[in-house]
């Protein structure tokens, strides 16, 4: 491998966490290429011989390597956990007044915080006057920002999403289809590196980290599920990706008896918290 | 489990080759008809397990074939899918109250058309 794949392969994991490996090399020419061609950079040696640590095109180019696909309800098995199991236990144990914080760890555009915004708005009465709060962070900016605007392209709103829901919760402008206020108002959306200290984000009830933990190391993975037990609630529930666990990374989860890639945080790390 | 048949109802021959070649794809057979009146009489000689249905064709439209048939055999069954190039809210308003089950705005893929079957059970 090049020097210049090598470093900005180190400057991944060192900001991200993200693995690039040789094999990904194809992924690190496609998603920078277009950068490349602005930067009149003709390869990665060139491209990386213009990173600086901090500087505005490294951050570019970490966001240009860890922005993901994201659609609504994608696999609709936590969301079913979430809205038949999980919420009516949550609601039905804390006190009232107590809102249920739900975070989306990974939100990239949106559409899973705003999947499960309109879960909470959907199940309305059964969560009485419960307020549920919804965080979505990302390490990029860019993917951050459209999902603060809530605004999605046709193709974008036919993946996962009932019709039922469309017509109930977006309004049409032009060829695009934007989430109505009031949803948009239910989630706040937060840039936040989850290599970072996580303390400041609180506690929350749920967490979706889905598919993220597939593009770390075994010791980043162990390192970031550690830093997320601590800040959910002992009876609380953090989602995997379908093809992710944290078993065999760490002690501080328990799998969650009948639910699918989801696990609850073991006793000891949640008194730690 | 037995083969589920679509049946594929579009006045456009393109879409409806495209649409059998996405539905065979996923394990459907698929039969064809080029406008609702004909959609109607192959639901009347054997009932589809699924109906992809365009809205606007000639001598009767999608909305009106689907009306007669909620009208004729009940409220839910078969699953209609409509796929039209349609795609104000006042058509995704207007399906739902005549009975679709989702709505595919053209030009689709078939991600998209696995999605929406799949979002009704189909799949």
């Amino acid at each position: 491998m090049s020097a210049g794949f090598n470093a900005i392969s180190a400057m991944l994991k060192a900001r991200s966490g993200l693995i690039v490996g040789p094999d990904k090399l194809y992924l690190l020419e496609t998603r920078l290429a277009a950068m490349m061609r602005r930067e009149g950079a003709r390869d990665l040696d060139a491209l990386a011989d213009k990173l600086r640590p901090g500087n505005a095109l490294e951050h570019e180019v970490v966001e240009a390597m860890t922005t993901n696909e994201s659609l609504f309800f994608r696999d609709t098995k936590p969301f079913d956990a979430l809205r038949l199991r999980i919420l009516p236990r949550l609601h039905a144990t804390r006190p009232a007044g107590a809102p249920l914080r739900i975070w989306s760890a990974a939100a990239s555009t949106g559409q899973e915080a705003y999947s499960i915004a309109m879960i909470a708005a959907e199940m309305g009465a059964a969560l009485g006057s419960r307020r549920i709060e919804i965080v979505g962070t990302d390490i990029a900016r860019e993917p951050l920002q459209r999902a603060r605007e809530g605004l999605y392209s046709q193709f974008e709103i036919q993946r996962g999403l009932p019709m039922q829901l469309l017509v109930k919760y977006f309004s049409k402008e032009e060829a695009q289809w934007r989430i109505k206020p009031a949803l948009r108002a239910a989630v706040t959306f937060r840039e936040w590196n989850l290599l970072a200290d996580l303390r400041a984000l609180g506690q929350f009830d749920v967490v979706f980290c889905r598919n993220v933990l597939i593009y770390f190391d075994a010791p980043t993975k162990t390192r970031v599920l550690e830093a997320m037990a601590r800040q959910i609630a002992a009876d609380g529930v953090l989602f995997l990706g379908g093809a992710e666990t944290a078993l065999g990374l760490t002690h501080a989860f328990h799998t969650a008896a009948g639910e699918t890639a989801a696990y609850t945080p073991a006793a000891a790390l949640a008194r730690v918290a | 489990m037995s083969t589920l048949t679509c049946l594929v109802v579009d006045d456009s021959r393109v879409v409806r080759i495209v649409a059998r070649r996405m539905l065979e794809h996923r394990g459907f057979s698929v039969v064809e008809a080029e406008d609702g009146e004909k959609a109607l009489a192959v639901c009347r000689a054997q009932m589809p397990d699924a109906v992809l249905l365009d809205w606007n064709m000639p001598i009767m439209n999608g909305i009106e074939f689907l009306q007669h048939l909620r009208a004729e055999f009940g409220p839910d069954k078969p699953p209609v899918v409509f796929c039209t190039t349609e795609n104000d809210m006042s058509y995704v308003e207007q399906a739902i109250a005549a009975g679709a089950q989702e709505f595919i705005m053209k030009p689709f893929d078939e991600e998209i058309l696995a999605g929406k079957f799949a979002q009704v059970g189909l799949l």
